[in-house]
This record gives C-alpha cells, sequence and structure tokens, in this order.
C-alpha cells in the first residue's frame, strides 16, 4: 500500500455553528452521544492504515487537546508517528491564519519532515465513514495531482463551498467556488488526497504569489493547469453546518440503516471513559432513542440522544431532544426539540420547547 | 537512583472457581463478567488504584487468556508505569524446579524477587473473586499505626454463615488471638475477607520458612497465619463496613448483579469519587426502543425487546418479542424474536434463537431441584436453536 499521512483541519468552518463552537474547536464537537466530530475524520485515518496525522488547529482548542491527548485511544501514541498536534503557527503575520492555504503553511515543517508518499487533507466537520485507501488507490490509478471527494446531494447553503462538474473519467472539468444554491450538485467535501511534494510545491507557490484562497486561486484555476480527478463518495455523509444540521444528523443515529453504516465494521474511536452502565429505573418509559454509559432514567425519553451520565427524573418526559454529557433534567419537566451543551441543569416543572427547524438551545453550564 | 515501593499489592488471581461450572469453563474466575461492563478483576485493581497503591503483582495459573488479554498493560487502571504498575506472574520453570503455585502462601512464595524488586516495607495480598470498594490505604494505616505484623481485614457476617469463612476470633482491642479456617462451631461472627496487609520482612520471613515445611498446605488461612499467632506475632483485625461479596457461586454472582438495580442500589457503580475503572469497550450508546424497567445496559446495545430486572451487557442485541427477566447477560448477546429468558445467566457471545425458551419465572424455577438455586446458566459461545428449550436450574455448555 502507498504510504500516506494525515492531516486534519480542526478549526474549520466553525462560524457555521456558533453555539456550539464558542469554547471549542468544531472537531470537538460533542455528536451521537459519546463521540466528538474530529472522531469521524481521525478514525477514517486510522481504519485506512494512516499511522501519521497531524492536527491542525486555532484556537479555542484546550477540550481538542483534552480529547485527544496523547492519541492512544485511536491507537496514534507511537514513537514513530502517531498524532502530532499542530498548534497555530505564527511568524512573519501577527494573525492567527484566515484561510485553508494560510493554515496549510503552518503544517508545512510537519509535511516536510514526513517520509510518506501521499497526504489525505480532511475536516472535521462532518459525520461519514471513508476508507481513504480507495481514494487513493484511484488517485493513482488516474494519475491524479489532486484527487477531490465529492457527495452528491441539494445544496442548502453557498457559503464557503465548492462544486464541480466531472467529464466520464471523474475528470474534474469546471470548479465552483460558493455557487448559488439549489439543485443536486457534486459537492466537494473538503476531503483531498495529493502526493505530498505536489501539495508542499503548491502550498509554497501560492504562498510567494500572495494567494489568500486555496480554493478560488490554487483549485480552481487549477482546473486547466493540473490534472485534477473527483472521487465519489456514496455513503451517509452530514456536514454539520448549522445547528438545524446538527440535529438532524444527530437524529439519523435513529436511523438502522445510518447507525449500522457508521457504527457497524469497523470502529468509529473515541476517547474512553469510565462511566457505569446505564440506568433504568422501574418508572422508565425508553423509546427510539440512544442512551449512553452513566445514564440514569426514571421519566420518559422518545426520540432523544442522551450523552453520557444524563439525568431525567420522575415524572418528566423528553422528547427528541439532545442532551449532552451530564445534563441534569428535574422531576416533572417537559422538553420538545431541545439542544441542550454540556453540564446543563434544568430544574423541577420547567417546560422547554423548539421545533424542528429552530431547536431550543441551552448554552454549556446553564442554569434553567 | 533508590527506588522503591512503600506497598506492594498481590492478587491472587489463578483460582478456577469451580462453582461457576460453565461460566469457568475456559476462563479464570477473575475474569468473569459482571456488572454488564466490568470483569470482576476491575474491583480489586480499582480498589488498588483508587489507594494510591500503583503496583500490582497479578498470579494467574488457570485458563489465564482472557484475564493476561483483559488486563494488557494496565493502561485502564491507569497502571502503566514505568517503574510499578501492573504485572502478570505466572508460574515458571526455574533451574532446579519447575511448579504450579501449589497454594496461596506458595503462590505469592514463588514471587518473593518480584516483591523485592520494589523492596517494600508492606505487602497487600488480595483476592480476585470479590466485588467491594475498599480503600487499602486506611487498611494500611491502621496497620502502620497498631505497629502490627499482620492485618486481616474482616467484617461481620450473619451467623449460620460463618462456618463458609475463615473466622477471627478478636480482643476488644482488635488483636486476633485465634483463626479458625471454616469452623463447624464459630466462636464470632467476623469472617477474614482474604485481604492481608503484611509487614513485608515478616511475610518473607514466615513465607520462606512455610516453603521448607513438608507438611504445610502452603495456604495463608491454614499455614501463614496460624503460625504466626503461634509464634506471637502482633495480628490485627480491621473491620470492614460496606459492600463485600464473594461471587464464587452461581446465585451469589447472580444476587451481587441485582444489587446493582434500582435508583438507591445495594452496590452503587456510578461513584465519581471511586471510579470503578475497566477496559470499557470500544461500542456507541444504547439503542433503546422497547421497554426496559429496572435494568442496566451497557454500551452498544440494540434493544427492541422488554427487558426487566436485569444486568445487559455490552453489545447484547433484544429484538422484537423476546422478554429478559431476572437474567444477567453478560455480552455479546443475540436473543432473538419471540425468545423468552427468565432467572438465568447467559455468558458472553451467545445466540439464542426465536421463541426458544429457557429457564422458568423465578418463583417456579426457585422450587426446582439444582446445583444453582433454579437458575438457569449457558456457558460461552454457545448457540440455542430456534424454539429450543433449556429447562430451570440447567448448565448448559453446548448448542441446544
Amino acid at each position: 500500500m502507498a504510504t500516506t499521512v494525515g492531516v486534519i483541519f480542526s478549526s474549520i468552518n466553525e462560524q457555521d455553528i456558533p453555539e456550539l463552537t464558542k469554547m471549542r474547536s468544531t472537531g470537538s464537537v460533542p455528536y451521537g452521544g459519546r463521540y466528538r466530530l474530529v472522531d469521524f475524520a481521525l478514525s477514517n485515518m486510522v481504519n485506512s492504515g494512516i499511522t501519521t496525522v497531524g492536527m491542525v488547529t486555532k484556537n479555542n482548542y484546550q477540550s481538542l487537546m483534552d480529547h485527544l491527548g496523547t492519541g492512544k485511544y485511536w491507537d496514534l501514541a507511537r514513537k514513530e508517528g502517531g498524532l502530532i498536534l499542530l498548534p497555530p503557527y505564527s511568524g512573519e503575520s501577527e494573525t492567527l491564519y484566515k484561510n485553508r492555504l494560510e493554515a496549510l503553511k503552518g503544517a508545512t515543517a510537519f509535511l516536510k519532515k514526513a517520509k510518506e508518499d501521499f497526504v489525505v487533507l480532511a475536516d472535521s466537520d462532518a459525520v461519514y465513514k471513508l476508507d481513504y485507501s480507495k481514494v487513493i488507490d484511484a488517485h493513482i490509478k488516474n494519475n491524479a495531482d489532486i484527487t477531490m471527494v465529492y457527495h452528491e446531494h441539494e445544496l442548502t447553503k453557498s457559503h464557503y463551498y465548492m462544486t464541480f462538474e466531472t467529464d466520464k473519467n471523474d475528470k474534474i472539468t469546471d470548479i465552483q467556488i460558493n455557487p448559488t444554491p439549489g439543485g443536486i450538485k457534486k459537492n466537494y467535501i473538503n476531503v483531498m488526497v495529493a502526493r505530498r511534494s505536489f501539495l508542499l510545491r503548491l502550498v509554497q507557490d501560492g504562498i510567494q504569489h500572495g494567494y489568500t484562497s486555496f480554493g478560488k486561486d490554487i483549485l480552481s484555476p487549477g482546473v486547466k493547469t493540473y490534472n485534477l480527478y473527483a472521487y465519489k463518495f456514496d455513503g451517509y455523509y452530514a456536514n454539520i453546518n448549522s445547528l438545524n444540521a446538527y440535529f438532524n444528523a444527530n437524529m439519523d443515529l435513529l436511523k438502522k440503516d445510518v447507525r449500522q453504516e457508521i457504527y457497524g465494521e469497523r470502529d468509529i474511536y473515541t476517547k474512553v471513559n469510565d462511566s457505569a452502565p446505564a440506568k433504568f429505573a422501574p418508572s422508565a418509559i425508553v423509546k427510539n432513542s440512544l442512551i449512553s454509559d452513566g445514564c440514569l432514567i426514571e421519566g420518559t425519553v422518545e426520540n432523544c440522544v442522551l450523552f453520557r451520565g444524563v439525568k431525567i427524573g420522575k415524572g418528566s418526559v423528553v422528547k427528541n431532544c439532545i442532551l449532552m454529557t451530564d445534563n441534569i433534567v428535574g422531576e416533572n419537566c417537559n422538553l420538545a426539540y431541545v439542544v441542550s451543551d454540556k453540564n446543563a441543569v434544568i430544574r423541577d416543572n420547567r417546560v422547554l420547547a423548539g421545533c424542528e427547524i429552530q431547536p431550543y438551545f441551552i448554552n454549556k453550564g446553564s442554569l434553567i | 537512583m533508590l527506588r522503591k515501593k512503600e506497598c506492594v499489592a498481590m492478587l491472587l488471581a489463578g483460582g478456577q472457581g469451580s462453582r461457576l461450572y460453565a461460566l469457568t469453563s475456559n476462563i479464570a474466575k477473575p475474569a468473569v463478567s459482571f456488572g454488564s461492563k466490568y470483569r470482576i478483576i476491575d474491583f480489586p485493581l480499582s480498589n488498588c488504584i483508587n489507594s494510591g497503591i500503583d503496583t500490582v503483582g497479578v498470579l494467574t495459573q488457570y485458563q489465564p487468556l482472557v484475564l493476561n488479554e483483559y488486563v494488557g498493560n494496565g493502561q485502564p487502571w491507569d497502571l502503566d508505569r514505568t517503574f510499578g504498575g501492573v504485572h502478570i506472574l505466572s508460574p515458571y520453570e526455574a533451574k532446579t524446579d519447575t511448579s504450579w503455585y501449589k497454594g496461596t502462601a506458595n503462590a505469592i512464595y514463588q514471587n518473593i524477587r518480584f516483591m523485592k524488586m520494589y523492596d517494600p516495607e508492606y505487602v497487600l495480598i488480595l483476592s480476585g473473586d470479590h466485588i467491594y470498594k475498599m480503600d487499602y490505604d486506611k487498611m494500611l494505616s491502621a496497620h502502620k499505626a497498631a505497629g502490627a505484623d499482620c492485618t486481616i481485614a474482616c467484617m461481620q457476617v450473619p451467623m449460620k454463615e460463618a462456618s463458609r469463612f475463615g473466622i477471627l476470633n478478636t480482643n476488644p482491642d482488635g488483636t486476633i488471638y485465634e483463626f479458625e479456617e471454616k469452623p463447624k462451631q464459630p466462636k464470632s461472627d467476623l469472617a477474614s475477607m482474604g485481604i492481608y496487609v503484611f509487614t513485608a520482612s515478616k511475610l518473607f520471613k514466615y513465607l520462606e520458612e512455610d516453603d521448607k515445611d513438608p507438611n504445610s498446605e502452603k495456604d495463608f488461612g491454614k499455614n501463614i497465619l496460624p503460625k504466626m499467632l503461634a509464634a506471637g506475632e502482633k495480628m490485627y483485625s480491621y473491620r470492614f463496613e460496606g459492600y463485600w461479596k464473594d461471587v464464587g457461586t452461581i446465585s451469589s454472582l447472580w444476587e451481587a448483579n441485582m444489587d446493582l438495580l434500582g435508583v438507591t442500589p445495594n452496590f452503587e457503580l456510578a461513584d465519581k469519587d471511586r471510579v470503578i475503572h475497566s477496559r470499557s469497550p470500544l461500542a456507541p450508546p444504547a439503542y433503546v426502543e422497547g421497554e426496559v424497567i429496572n435494568s442496566i445496559v451497557a454500551t452498544g446495545g440494540e434493544i427492541e425487546g422488554k427487558v426487566v430486572n436485569s444486568v445487559v451487557g455490552t453489545n447484547c442485541t433484544i429484538e422484537k418479542g423476546a422478554e429478559v427477566v431476572d437474567c444477567v447477560l453478560m455480552g455479546n448477546i443475540t436473543v432473538k424474536a419471540g425468545a423468552k429468558l427468565n432467572y438465568a445467566i447467559i455468558d458472553e457471545d451467545v445466540v439464542i434463537g426465536e421463541n426458544a425458551v429457557i429457564g422458568a419465572e423465578k418463583a417456579e424455577a426457585e422450587k426446582v431441584e439444582s446445583k444453582t438455586s433454579g437458575i438457569t446458566v449457558l456457558g460461552r459461545g454457545i448457540t440455542v436453536s430456534k424454539n429450543g428449550k433449556v429447562p430451570a436450574g440447567e448448565i448448559v455448555d453446548k448448542n441446544v
């Protein structure tokens, strides 16, 4: 197999979900009961045989570091390679990186030191399971300079997106930046494969020319000069680009087929925590929900994702909610369409309701 | 640099646990699943780390594969250390002698060099088949304060059960004047918990002497403790109050699992001050669609059937229409649609076919004459075919 090094952007697109990224990186947004978003890209890398991963961070990455630690839960605590945090790079410029090109510039030392032939770049704002080694195989077969992974779905939001058109051999013929929403498009999912030496050259060249955008200044014009190829990913893909998308992506886990695809076969690795098993009291009524370790259910729970250590008091009815780690719901509460960040306490008899397209959001550690 | 450890723990984990029948056919008793996501050995190991003891020898002998794999480098208990940490100690071949561990004392004696490597002041002897949370440091402090040579942890048991245990007869100041191993006519209700703190030099001395004694059974309870007592060493009892259960039999294992249920259980697993560490599996949260009442469920479950008063382990699937009542399901078990399970302990990796009937309702099953007081036991890895039947109180280790 071709040797490959991975780079994950842990902070990109955090402006899309300000509620959840106020205190943390996109990659450390909790998801699915016990995971963080970064677990998906990182586990995909590990499951693709990649053992050296650079994690590009920006700001507020304490919770990300706390989650990743030495990388041992991903089998990435290694003497050779393993998980390497790439803290923000500030050299001549006084500000933090503003775009992917500058972020990549900060990763050049890491990429130069690596010995692997290929690089996989991935973001950490999406839930999907993809074997990157298949993308690399296609990349080699096509003799491509860059292979970009896409997913076909209707584009609902234009900002920060890239779509493209391809010929019948998957060669990219046109790239649109920030296209108009609507219609089924080939949406770039920010997963890219390139030869390490080629990527380094592109980055160096881009910086020297004063380019600011990897997409607009390098990839889009590159259609004519480079061999850019597309790789179609047709599995489950959820881009967490709004609170609503976050809500839906969690709720998708209640569907058996999604659950089997995401959790079946190869593991999604995450930080392990020794919580006790979930406890269901004699008064518990639970329907169509994900219940994590450490939960104590005394009330009614329906269509919910409960993270670790959530307590639901007697007589409370909780429907269509996402309650993150250590939320405590008192007695006789009524909650519907609530997304509650970690450690919130909801006192007895509270009634809180959002709706499907606009869930009611509770900040981390709130007392309600 | 001279380095030493004040206290080294030695965990006796070699026992077969024959009274657990099919559950220990292929694995040592300390590796038996407990409380849906734990194994029995998690409790003494967690107690060690929670008591500040970071050097533990685990003595294995009987069927050690699962146990060795589970303990590994000790990382789940924070026992992966550059100096100290957890070490698996199996019997070995020496130049003059090859020997299995011949008794609890002999097992410790054979690893005297391991203990001496850390130059300890004290040695803590533990057994690997009890469910409890205990601060060994408090016991160690009591040992030091009393200037004892040996301190034995004990707890009160009902007088009628006292003859099953090693019984301590003590003076009001806590010193022991007599130790009786399973006495027919017990004089006291203070049972030894099989937890000993020794001053290391004394322990080494008595182990070495005992090894030379051809009449000795090489057992702590039968030989070492009585010899020390006879020689006038300072032997103290240490009273433990709290939950402690020997899970050496099918019915006690079932009861200990049931003690975890309820909002205020007899034994609390969710204790933030004294976390029970384990090699927590990497499974997603449990999906629950059915009826789950008064039960605990570990991660990875797909529960669409009915679960009442039960302990459900990691990665269990309970299909629609299936019923699990008063059961202990260890892990990786599939209960197919329409199957009925009552008053049973099901070991790991078992598949129960559609409409199979396992055991009988508790009230009925308890009347059945059996080695297990009516509890039905299915051994590791078996398959019960569609419409298969296992009567109450049976122990099954082959496909049905």
